[in-house]
């Protein structure tokens, strides 16, 4: 085969450079029959890097359930698919984009919202939807955290948001929820995981796969340029140094307007009936589309790169093969038909060239004015790349005693004072400041935006008639922490608590995405943590009904040998069948009666019910160390999370959304983070968010359960509600929670005069005003924020 | 009765006009495209909300050089019926339709929000419908909104009584507690002179339905449809 003289010769260093290794060049030779010429080994490079080829987490994904009756796409594709009824489907993914949000956090959480996005059209679907998880390092100095760092992580986190309102914004789709998590190892390491949601109809569903010999390879979109080269092999794959903020040319840059575009030009040109196949160049550009078209399709593919369109001249074969310039497609159109399709791109003023076509025999042959530049067997290349099974190391059992676990309060400690603190925590304060940069209401489908529902809610137009019937919820979370201390648990928690939220939100939980932040995979103890995080998912999506239909895996977020908490980030996506049944958060009317719903068998009929003292202390303390409320008021993060119990989950699920179903509730909330004190505050807070004149209501709570004050008011434990309704339907609420054998107890009211009271065994143990409550909840993160 | 949504590159509040005015007022309504001079017998045109050429110069600002606004301008001129709404507002002040500019929001951010306006003058096709002094809960989602104009424009605007909405609390007041982004003296819309042309920076588009959180938009489109069932009738 003929190469470029002036082309640098492949050599082990250049090899290594690329992070290939011996074994993994070995195998190239094998694939090639001969030597890679240098843009073959950046094909190799890129396809077979971490971020591409899930190499270190392909033996354990197989662990995961990715079937279900409603799958009708499981993971492999631009992204899952479940059928939604009606002869609609929902395609939905969640993606990281951490390690460019770090180097520079607007362009890399913009350019990660424009790739997920781009997954969902690649697919047929009209992208309805986007939340956003989004973890940074503590905005507030403290324990782990100096002013230099928090002012840093408050940039970061500025950068971010203006980001993904950038792109989100401009593009016109509605950035409903998500969640925002703060700990000090994500400092040098933030995580910006995008989820992006769309619907079509079920017949018109796209696939990646190049089918029919002699079909046009179409370009379509933006211009090919030199940015993002290596973006998904350098930057994403490996961790960082000193010297990370030298890739900043690696980092693509988004271009929402071209993406907008692209999106009404693709979905146009699908309705022609001409496009065959169609795939997005994200990560690895043409490299990527051009070889798993291919791959998929089980034929070859033959390309042209003189035919690119490129904004730069004099680029190298390599550079556009491994550019990775935004929002840009690549599809596979009828033979005798591309013009249909060259047509509507022409209407849109986008650039639409036929590049090459599909071939016979698996070959992917990259011809550059005449000469081949590239000549690999692309089934291999994509399928066939390296799998490890890497070292798993369990770590040593931590060694904690009482010392190190919280210590209740001593008797008269000011526990109002200390909730008024909990509630102005940057992860319990109100979002508002951030989610108000992000337009939540274009579509107007958006039924429950942020901090309106435990999940995010939005409608489903018939795309025909405009008719709404049902809806679809969605929410995000994972408690990094918690993972930290125990991995398996962890996980587990994150599919039931965004379960859950879906539950609570009336919606039933359907399928999962997960998008897995770790440390560097070739630590035999970070191997470990993403091993028991697998098994975790599994238990807990098969126990919940919600397989999971794609997602990706992102390693090595580590700055200097520094690993992040293992942070598995879930989405749930959920259907209610009426959309006019949504279960929202906050409190309605004066006299409605507060219930607390408790899944947990062991509380049915037995809720006073105690272990011994001793035994029951110790296993609090320990549970409670891993709380907000531990790492707010005392600076400690110790012990484990609370125990689960993934059935006592399914039935309070199930039981929520039969009440939802039922119309019986004015309102639901699952306790989570900070506890029962704060998921009833917010239930106060709710009309504020609504965007409502706040009303005077207040709560006037009794506890009394066996445990400490604190545990009963800031404990975290799962499968827990709390719902209010009118006092004439109290007797059927209560009777539909015991069908569902829930445990659901009468706690207290909603009251007029705005006060805000919690009784634990008959002692005011928190006793304030709705106002003073809610000042600290709602403007504290503005306040630090808007700190220079 | 037509009513005509022109699609610009970068429209993403197209589909929601169409929505609010096909689906909810069912009324007839189709799209215009930008490169289009014909504006397909029309009674009333609504410039929609997005990001028209991506808007990276101006606001609008290319956008007012689209085919489609020569049309514009001509069935302005001729007394036809404009609405244009966030960017389509923005396009009609760089087209020179309505008075004044905008600039960024006076925050420096992008704000979506439900913000309350109050409804000041009722003798106008977009408000015929709607009580003086009403108050409207409509949101808001723009970063360039911040409307402005100089000291002469402004006294014209409130002489000829051609400032529609101004922002207020949700009591009414029009004081700062109630401007989201800055805008002189509250302002959140406008008419032209003649009072055929209006816009404003609120999306009534997306109050239509108690289900989004108000219905507050609709006597928006309720008054135009009213100004052209009376139209109708006084040509008939």
């Amino acid at each position: 085969m003929a190469t470029a003289s002036t082309e640098i010769r492949v050599t082990p260093v250049i090899a290594a450079e690329h992070g290939i290794t011996p074994e993994e060049y070995a195998r190239i030779q094998q694939i090639l029959g001969r030597d890679p010429n240098i843009t073959e080994l950046g094909i190799f490079s890129v396809m077979w890097s971490e971020h591409c080829s899930y190499k270190s987490s392909k033996v354990h994904l197989k662990r995961l359930p990715t079937r279900g009756k409603l799958v009708v796409q499981g993971p492999g594709e631009n992204a899952g698919v479940v059928d939604i009824g009606d002869g609609l489907v929902a395609a939905f993914k969640i993606e990281s984009h951490n390690h460019p949000s770090y180097v520079e956090p607007f362009q890399g959480a913009t350019t990660g919202v424009g790739g997920i996005l781009r997954d969902i059209f690649t697919m047929g679907a009209r992208p309805i939807a986007v939340l956003d998880s989004l973890r940074f390092g503590e905005i507030t100095p403290g324990k782990n955290t100096t002013e230099e760092d928090a002012t840093k992580n408050r940039r970061i986190l500025d950068g971010v948001v203006r980001g993904i309102g950038s792109y989100g914004n401009c593009f016109g789709v509605p950035t409903v929820g998500g969640e925002v998590g703060f700990e000090p190892c994500y400092s040098q390491n933030p995580l910006v995981n995008a989820l992006a949601l769309g619907t079509a109809k079920k017949e018109e569903i796209f696939l990646a796969k190049a089918k029919g010999i002699g079909n046009p390879v179409i370009y379509v979109g933006a211009k090919t340029g030199r940015d993002g080269i290596h973006g998904a092999s350098l930057l994403a794959s490996a961790e960082f140094t000193e010297e990370s903020k030298q890739k900043r040319p690696n980092v693509q840059v988004g271009d929402p307007f071209m993406e907008k575009l692209l999106l009404e030009a693709c979905l146009e040109a699908m309705q022609t009936g001409a496009v065959v196949a169609i795939q997005d160049m994200g990560a690895a550009g043409l490299t990527c589309s051009t070889m798993e078209m291919a791959s998929r399709g089980g034929t070859g593919i033959e390309i042209d790169l003189a035919k690119v369109p490129q904004r730069e001249t004099g680029m190298t074969p390599y550079e556009i093969m491994l550019s990775e310039s935004q929002e840009r497609m690549l599809l596979v159109a009828e033979k005798g038909r591309e013009h249909q399709v060259l047509a509507v791109f022409k209407k849109w003023g986008l650039d639409a060239v036929v590049v090459g076509h599909v071939t016979e025999g698996g070959i992917a042959r990259i011809n550059n004015n005449g000469r081949v530049a590239a000549e690999i067997p692309a089934h291999p290349l994509a399928e066939e790349g390296p799998l490890y099974r890497r070292p798993i190391a369990t770590p040593a059992p931590r060694v904690e005693t009482e010392k190190d676990w919280f210590a209740s309060a001593p008797e008269g400690t000011n526990l109002t004072a200390n909730f008024v603190k909990l509630l102005a925590s940057p992860a319990i304060a109100s979002k508002r400041w951030i989610t108000e940069q992000y337009d939540t209401s274009v579509r107007t489908n958006t039924l429950a935006g942020p901090g309106a529902s435990d999940a995010a809610v939005v409608r489903i137009k018939d795309p025909k008639t405009g008719a709404v019937k049902r809806a679809l919820a969605l929410s995000t979370d994972g408690n990094g922490r918690w993972c930290q201390l125990n991995p398996r648990v962890g996980a587990m928690h994150a599919v039931a608590e965004a379960a859950r939220n879906v539950a609570a939100s009336g919606a039933r939980p359907i399928a999962a995405t997960n998008c897995l932040n770790f440390g560097s995979p070739e630590k035999p103890e970070v191997m470990w943590q993403f091993s028991e995080t697998i098994d975790g998912l599994a238990e807990a999506c098969n126990a919940l009904g919600t397989p999971i239909t794609g997602g990706n895996v992102s390693f090595y977020n580590e700055t200097l040998g520094k690993s992040i908490y293992p942070t598995p980030v879930i989405g749930v996506l959920g259907i209610l069948d009426d959309a006019s049944r949504v279960l929202k958060i906050a409190f309605r009317t004066e006299g409605d009666v507060i219930v607390l719903f408790d899944g947990s068998s062991s509380s049915v009929g037995a809720q006073h019910a105690a272990p011994p003292q001793g035994i029951q202390s110790s296993a609090l303390a320990r549970e409670f160390s891993s709380s907000e409320y531990s790492k707010t008021i005392a600076g400690i993060v110790a012990g484990e999370p609370p125990a689960i119990d993934l059935a006592a989950e399914k039935r309070l699920q199930d039981c929520l959304v039969a009440l939802a179903a039922e119309s019986a509730v004015q309102s639901a909330h699952d306790i989570s983070d900070g506890g029962l004190a704060v998921t009833i505050a917010e239930s106060c807070f709710g009309f504020v968010g609504a965007g409502l004149a706040p009303p005077a209501l207040g709560v006037n709570v009794g506890l009394d359960d066996a445990a400490s004050a604190e545990s009963a008011l800031f404990g975290e434990r799962g499968a827990r509600a709390i719902i209010s309704v009118t006092a004439s339907k109290l007797a059927a609420v209560l009777n539909t929670a015991r069908q569902y054998n829930v445990a659901a107890r009468e706690i207290g009211q909603v009251i007029r005069n705005g006060s805000f009271r919690i009784q634990y065994k008959g002692r005011a143990v928190i006793d304030s005003t709705i106002e003073i409550l809610r000042d600290a909840w709602a403007h504290s993160l503005e306040r630090t924020l808007t700190t220079k | 009765m037509k009513f005509g949504v022109v699609v610009f590159p970068g429209s993403n509040c197209d589909h929601d006009a169409f929505y609010a005015i096909g689906n909810v007022l069912k009324k007839p309504v189709e799209f215009i495209w930008h490169q289009s001079e014909d504006l397909a017998n029309c009674d009333a045109v609504i410039l929609p909300g997005g990001f028209s050429y991506g808007d990276y110069l101006r606001t609008g600002a290319i956008a007012r050089f689209s085919p489609v606004m020569k049309s514009v301008e001509k069935f302005a001129k001729t007394g036809g019926m404009v609405l244009g709404i966030c960017n389509g507002f923005q396009i009609l002040c760089e087209a020179g339709l309505l008075p004044g500019a905008m600039m960024r929001n006076s925050g420096l951010r992008f704000i979506c929000r439900h913000v309350h306006i109050r409804v000041e003058q009722t003798d106008t096709p977009f408000t015929n419908a709607a009580q003086k002094g009403q108050i409207l809960k409509i949101p808001i989602a723009h970063s360039d909104g911040n409307y402005n104009c100089d000291e002469a424009t402004l006294a014209d605007l409130e002489k000829n009584r051609q400032v529609i909405f101004r922002y207020a609390t949700p009591a009414g007041s029009d004081d700062s507690a109630g401007n989201p982004n800055g805008a002189v003296r509250n302002i959140a819309g406008v008419c032209n002179r003649e009072r055929n042309v209006a816009g404003l920076m609120p999306h009534p588009e997306r109050a239509v339905e108690s289900a989004l959180g108000s219905a507050d938009g609709l006597v928006i489109f309720r008054s135009m449809i009213e100004a052209l069932v009376g139209a109708a009738k006084a040509t008939a």
